[in-house]
């Protein structure tokens, strides 16, 4: 069982998508369980999104299991808006300031 | 001018900027797929802000620039030399075109539109066919329509599904979904990224998404077409209204290309049918799903419906947009606020600071302890606010500088040289009243540089150096100063020559003897022009005397070194802000002048005995002093015991004597009337807490007159005991 914990801090954008498609899929080639620290992210945008639903679809067809155990208050507001925070099953936990 | 038409100027001024330099930078680096997609961005951005304010002009030739840029990106076509040099001519080309529709254009309208249709025929040879030449659909502008308030539960079902370019196009449909909210309550909202392919054909920057959603609102249907007016002919849209049949929604589901199933426990989850409901409809009117024909063409149908209505445009849903994409563009937390503003902030922390020494004052003549400790708080907080306000008006100089590395590109062009712009130190900041007229003494001296200074390729191969020349541009702080430094390792000034035009104009006599530092300072005298004369090339712009002229007016300073086949180097010093000095307070003759406390270095007590030398001994170095009293003529008898300020300049030391000192202050500095200009060894006055007037010494100018006197007195000795 080799869980693997990998923080990302840049923005979850648009403008990083192409690299961000391809840093996630890395992580994901590299553990069974893949934990996503996104508590560094300052922004994200629907492209960010889509990625983090692509992760999350790559990983479960790989037989892996993908979770964000760190939202950032943008990750966080996005993800709920969209009300997908059901479909990630992660804990979102509310910032304390 | 409206604002948004004012903020799209700006930003067209600047994102052409960047794609100035990111295409000089794509010239040396042809390959670089970074550089390649940031130009593209800059291109995409100029056009989507032209078409938000109808600039039609800036938007359709930015289209075409774009096209070509889209072939250069997906590696259609090849980066060339010819290709850069013929997109830096469009740049050119749209900054013209922006600043036409500032009303500052300096061409006329017939000679602009000539260049463009000479930069479009060389740009047809990159297009595909005449495919380059489509220009964008322009968006029809509409009227706001006022929404029909009606009653009732209002559940509007909105399923939309968005264009595969919106994301590129640099529209979110965050953005879209947040204004929707705006006309009503979101009750649900379900997002479908079903559409996502597999890995392999996954593009991370095409948007898959889609969504279903109930909203309550007592908006019309017009009012929620119209949100999604800036992608309605890329998206896929339906809008039920209220109520609707339960046929209309499993028509919905078969026309959406998710699976009906899925779609339809979607449509049961936002509570826009019932289960029963469904599952008696999916019965009854099943389809197979694998019949693609029918479906395609029923999507074509509902398309068609929904084209019949006109797309109108909410006008407040294009200010919205523009906000939008200016924020995204800026990328970062900045607010622009208007210079005048913060001038005002300025003048203002200036009168702070001259009723905050006001009252520090009164506290201590009242000898009131309380009193004192509140206004020593207060004086605090105002030098806190004081360096925070200049703060806000400082910039970095980088931007200053890397506007050099077109003119570089372009003389070398011109010129036949091969020279490299090297900067440093583009980080440090400074005032930006100072950077806005620094900008041209230094386009002046690169350009010297570039004409004058480095040799052509095979003159610096038969002087044994590289054929490729370097011009250098360094910036730092010293000393509450910040230098700046224009050097090249060129040929050097030919001391000779200077020396020889100088004696023919009069300006030094024949016999004199000068170092090489003052037969240099001579290029800056008025009438000895280094273009022509020194080195016979001409020059344009301004001559050295008014670079020198520009630097005094911002109490700046240019000393030139140069060593004879290597290279000169010019270095300016400027105050890092024109407004506010620490200052340290001293009194001569019962007068108050200020020193800026950034050159005092020391403060030493000076014996009767040494009174009458204009010298000094500190600790074994011996340094020039320069006696107040007898500079200014002050009245009065001097002290037993007076003060000498050690100062330092420029690396050059000196002993200022004062009667008496008294301590530190925040000098608002008031510029002298014109009456003065001649008057040296005085930067400035400025307004004791006291109502008094000061003087600002004039540190540079003091050391200077120190040195002469010195001068004076070697060459005619018999003076020194007169």
């Amino acid at each position: 069982m080799s869980a693997i914990r990998r923080a990302f801090t840049e923005d979850f954008t648009i403008y990083r998508a192409a690299e961000l498609k391809l840093a996630l899929l890395a992580v994901i080639q590299e553990g069974e369980h893949i934990e996503l620290d996104l508590s560094g992210v300052e922004h994200m945008d629907s492209a960010g999104c889509q990625l983090l639903i692509f992760a999350k679809r790559e990983a479960g067809a790989a037989g892996k299991t993908l979770a964000i155990v760190a939202h950032s208050r943008a990750v966080q507001s996005l993800i709920e808006f969209y009300n997908l925070a059901a479909w990630f099953g992660d804990p979102l936990v509310v910032p304390a300031a | 001018m409206d604002e948004l038409k004012q903020v799209f100027l700006q930003e067209s001024f600047e994102q052409l900027d960047a794609l100035e330099s990111l295409l000089l930078e794509l010239e040396n680096r042809p390959d670089d797929e970074t550089t390649l997609n940031g130009i593209f961005r800059a291109a995409h951005t100029i056009k989507g802000a032209a078409g938000m304010v109808e600039c039609t002009a800036v938007e359709s030739f930015a289209h075409v620039v774009e096209n070509v840029l889209d072939r250069l990106r997906n590696h259609e076509i090849a980066v060339s030399t010819k290709l850069a040099a013929l997109m830096l001519g469009c740049t050119d080309h749209l900054r013209v075109l922006v600043a036409n529709e500032a009303g500052v254009a300096q061409m006329a309208g017939e000679e602009i539109e000539a260049q463009g249709a000479r930069l479009l025929i060389q740009l047809g040879e990159y297009g595909p066919g005449g495919q380059v030449f489509a220009s964008p659909k322009t968006v029809e502008s509409g009227v706001e329509r006022i929404p029909q308030s009606s009653s009732a539960q209002n559940c509007w079902h909105i399923s939309v599904r968005f264009g595969r370019e919106v994301l590129r196009q640099g529209m979110d449909p965050e953005n879209f979904l947040r204004f929707l909210g705006t006309l009503g309550d979101i009750r649900h909202l379900e997002t479908l990224a079903d559409a996502i392919p597999a890995a392999a054909e996954m593009d991370p920057e095409v948007c898959y998404l889609g969504f279903e959603i109930t909203l309550e609102s007592s908006a019309d249907k017009q009012a929620i077409e119209d949100i999604f007016a800036f992608v309605r002919d890329e998206c896929r849209l339906a809008i039920l209204p209220p109520n609707s049949k339960v046929a209309d929604y499993l028509d919905l589901i078969r026309n959406l290309p998710e699976d009906s199933l899925r779609l339809g426990e979607i449509l049961v989850r936002v509570g826009a049918l019932t289960a029963d409901e469904l599952a008696e409809g999916l019965r009854t009117q099943a389809v197979p799903a694998d019949e693609p024909e029918p479906e395609a063409r029923q999507i074509g149908e509902i398309l068609v419906a929904q084209q019949v209505v006109q797309p109108e445009l909410v006008v407040a849903a294009v200010a919205k947009q523009a906000q939008v994409s200016e924020k995204k563009a800026q990328d970062a937390k900045l607010i622009r606020v208007p210079a005048d503003k913060l001038d005002h902030l300025i003048n203002l922390v200036g009168e702070l600071v001259i009723a905050g020494a006001a009252t520090s004052l009164l506290a201590h003549t009242r000898r009131d302890g309380e009193l004192i400790e509140a206004s020593s708080l207060l004086t605090r907080l105002v030098e806190e606010i004081r360096d925070a306000s200049l703060q806000l008006r400082t910039v970095q100089i980088g931007e200053t500088f890397n506007r050099f590395h077109r003119l570089v590109r372009d003389a070398c062009k011109d010129l036949g040289k091969d020279v490299q712009l090297v900067i440093n130190g583009g980080e440090t900041e400074l005032d930006k009243s100072i950077v806005e007229k620094i900008g041209d003494p230094l386009m002046h001296l690169v350009r010297n540089s570039l004409d004058h200074g480095i040799e052509a390729p095979a003159v610096r191969e038969a002087a044994g150096k590289a054929p490729q020349g370097t011009l250098f541009l360094n910036a730092f702080h010293d000393a509450g100063n910040i230098v700046i430094e224009v050097g090249d390792d060129g040929a050097g000034l030919n001391r000779n020559k200077i020396l020889a035009k100088a004696i023919e104009r009069g300006l030094v006599d024949a016999e004199a003897h000068l170092s090489d530092r003052e037969v240099f300072d001579l290029i800056f005298a008025p009438g000895l022009s280094t273009a022509d004369q020194v080195t016979n090339l001409s020059g344009r712009g301004v001559g050295m005397d008014v670079v020198r002229r520009n630097l005094q007016a911002l109490r700046g300073t240019i000393n030139v070194d140069s060593q004879s086949g290597q290279g000169t180097r010019l270095t300016l010093r400027l105050p890092l802000t024109l407004a506010i000095i620490d200052g340290f307070l001293v009194v001569s003759g019962n007068r108050s002048y200020v020193i800026p406390l950034d050159a005092v270095v020391e403060c030493i007590e000076r014996p009767e005995s040494e009174h009458e030398r204009n010298y000094f001994n500190l600790r074994g170095q011996v340094l020039p002093a320069v006696c107040l009293r007898e500079i200014f003529n002050l009245p009065g008898e001097r002290p037993a015991r007076e003060s000498v300020v050690v100062v330092q300049y420029a690396g050059q030391r000196a002993g200022i004597v004062v009667d008496r000192l008294a301590g530190e202050l925040q000098a608002v500095i008031k510029p002298l009337g014109a009456i003065f200009r001649h008057l040296q060894g005085i930067g400035g006055s400025t307004i004791l807490g006291s109502g008094e007037v000061a003087l600002i010494l004039d540190i540079s100018a003091l050391i200077k007159i120190s040195g002469q006197l010195e001068q004076r007195l070697i060459a005619r000795p018999e003076l020194r005991n007169a």
